[in-house]
């Protein structure tokens, strides 16, 4: 299992209920249920993945978030997870308010457009960049609205959402992001990762 | 046709009480089963038919010598394995295949009830099958599924008896036939009582019988059963054994003798009141309404892990109306997983070779079991 999923997992508690939105083919969903007796659930929007959650025992909804969020009750979750597909959405915002309705707590991890690479790429080559996190080119990417960590970070304080936690990832490793270091960690992590609260 | 005298069947002692009013008591059920009952008694799975089904869900149906009408899902190695589950079938109250139904004998006049027979609903055709389980001596499913009618059947077992079974997979269906639903279904009631022969519903006391009206019953609906672009695909407007058209009214058309013959094949196989009575009992069916207007009640009770299925070109059971029920079962809290399969064979695509449908049934059933 990717980092990534490790770190989401250790920010959720044991016996919870949890709602993975984009849970893809459903590993951190199996790695919850099997290891922390997570009540999970999860919604996707590929038929593909759909299949593959069924045939793990998953219980996974096909579904557009942007669409289908609504469908659950206010706080019926306690947590929400929505793993690096915030920027694939037309409307950000309403999903993340959809989120905090559904759950007290939300876990957003967002691919960083302020990583160093990614500036470099742009700055020198003049093209739209390509990294590891971002491997599409413009005209077929499915990322609309990308943003940095610290787009992200100002976005909850603007919003009064609090940050309950707030990561950096680079190669493997995890860091705190706090209101003195975010210009570095802004331009040093692949990869920001926020539990939220309203 | 075969003697139906061979046909499996319980005569229910207990007294039903049946959602007109009126109670029934010592009627006959008749069932099928396929596989084996394991020690623990827990690998059953109760299957519903549709509208036009019966009991012989797999292998050859003994009465019109053709495949069961499940036979793509149900059998050795397929969706629904029969090397590993169990499964049972019965044929609904009001059918033709050796339930109590219009055709039976009523014995205080000797004659068929015809269309003396109550008026009967999802919910008893439910309660009449639950009596399936204390004969087997099951006391809790593994899964109860079924498609069109058939996942109606299922989601009213589920709202019943929250705990007697522990998955559900409804297929292409709904929680409350629409207005379409029951426009389509007066259209096909409407022309069997048409039909002279109908005789007022009084045509087993006659020689003849309402084989025209029923076959074009048969006709319209099986047009809602596919899709235009199946139907284009299939059909075009290839001509039927001619090299031009006729002017004139007979089958020129492939898709006008298909048609036909659905109509006169199913003529051979089905009891024209039954029609009457199956049809009403689905127009008559609303969960929501069930449970005061608010659908997510029927499941508040419910442990049951659902497992919701739609196909993109249904459009007589559409996608829009299976995802009422995962939203109203998300409302309760309910386990619920559900996928729109991708097909172009319409509201049939249950009963057909959809491999990526039958795929997600065995996936589901045995990840569960």
């Amino acid at each position: 299992m990717k980092k990534e999923f490790q770190i989401i997992s250790e920010l959720i508690k044991n016996n919870t209920r949890v709602l993975d939105v984009g849970c893809g083919d459903g590993v951190l969903m199996k790695h919850l249920k099997d290891n922390k007796k997570i009540d999970a659930r999860g919604l996707e929007i590929s038929k593909n993945n759909v299949q593959i959650c069924i045939s793990k025992g998953l219980s996974v909804i096909e579904g557009n978030a942007e669409k289908d969020l609504r469908q659950f009750p206010n706080l019926s979750f306690d947590y929400v997870i929505l793993s690096q597909t915030l920027q694939a959405f037309y409307n950000p915002e309403k999903v993340i308010d959809d989120l905090l309705k559904i759950s007290n707590k939300a876990i957003v991890t967002i691919p960083n457009f302020g990583f160093w690479k990614v500036r470099l790429h742009l700055f020198f080559k003049g093209t739209m960049p390509i990294t590891k996190h971002l491997p599409n080119e413009w005209y077929n990417t499915p990322n609309l609205h990308m943003c940095t960590i610290k787009d992200f970070f100002n976005f909850c304080n603007i919003r009064k959402i609090k940050l309950f936690n707030s990561l950096a990832l680079h190669k493997e490793k995890v860091s705190k992001i706090t209101n003195s270091n975010l210009e570095l960690k802004n331009l040093f992590s692949e990869l920001g990762i926020f539990l939220i609260e309203k | 046709m075969n003697t139906k005298e061979n046909i499996k069947k319980i005569i229910v002692k207990k007294p039903l009480k049946l959602d007109c009013g009126r109670t029934i008591n010592n009627y006959p059920l008749s069932y099928e089963t396929y596989g084996n009952l394991n020690e623990k008694r827990d690998n059953a799975i109760l299957v519903f038919h549709a509208l036009s089904g019966d009991q012989f869900v797999a292998g050859t149906n003994p009465i019109t010598n053709k495949e069961g009408w499940w036979s793509y899902a149900v059998g050795p190695e397929k969706a629904i394995d029969t090397n590993k589950f169990f499964v049972i079938c019965a044929n609904v109250i009001g059918g033709c295949m050796g339930s109590y139904g219009p055709s039976s004998i009523d014995s205080e006049t000797n004659k068929a009830f015809s269309t003396n027979f109550p008026v009967i609903t999802i919910n008893d055709m439910v309660k009449a099958q639950y009596n399936l389980l204390d004969f087997f001596n099951i006391d809790k499913l593994f899964s109860v599924t079924g498609g069109s009618m058939g996942g109606m059947l299922a989601l009213q077992f589920v709202a019943n008896y929250p705990d007697k079974t522990k998955t559900a997979v409804p297929i292409a269906c709904t929680a409350s036939h629409s207005a379409q639903n029951i426009a389509l279904n007066e259209l096909g009631r409407q022309a069997i009582m048409a039909d002279q022969n109908w005789s007022k519903g009084d045509y087993l006391n006659t020689t003849f019988s309402p084989d025209k009206g029923l076959a074009v019953a048969r006709m319209a609906a099986h047009i809602t059963y596919l899709s235009q672009k199946g139907l284009q695909e299939k059909f075009g407007r290839k001509l039927q054994e001619r090299d031009d058209l006729k002017f004139s009214f007979d089958a020129d058309f492939q898709i006008e003798s298909y048609l036909r013959h659905q109509g006169s094949a199913f003529v051979d196989r089905f009891d024209a009141n039954s029609y009457l009575y199956i049809t009403r009992a689905m127009d008559y069916f609303d969960l929501t309404k069930q449970y005061n207007g608010n659908l997510s009640d029927a499941f508040k009770k419910s442990k049951t892990k659902f497992f919701i299925i739609s196909f993109t070109s249904d459009w007589l059971y559409p996608t829009s109306e299976n995802k009422e029920i995962v939203i109203a079962l998300n409302a309760a809290g309910a386990d619920v997983g559900f996928i729109e399969i991708a097909s172009d064979k319409g509201h049939d695509s249950f009963l057909l070779d959809v491999p990526d449908f039958l795929k997600s049934v065995k996936n589901f059933l045995e990840a569960n079991y």
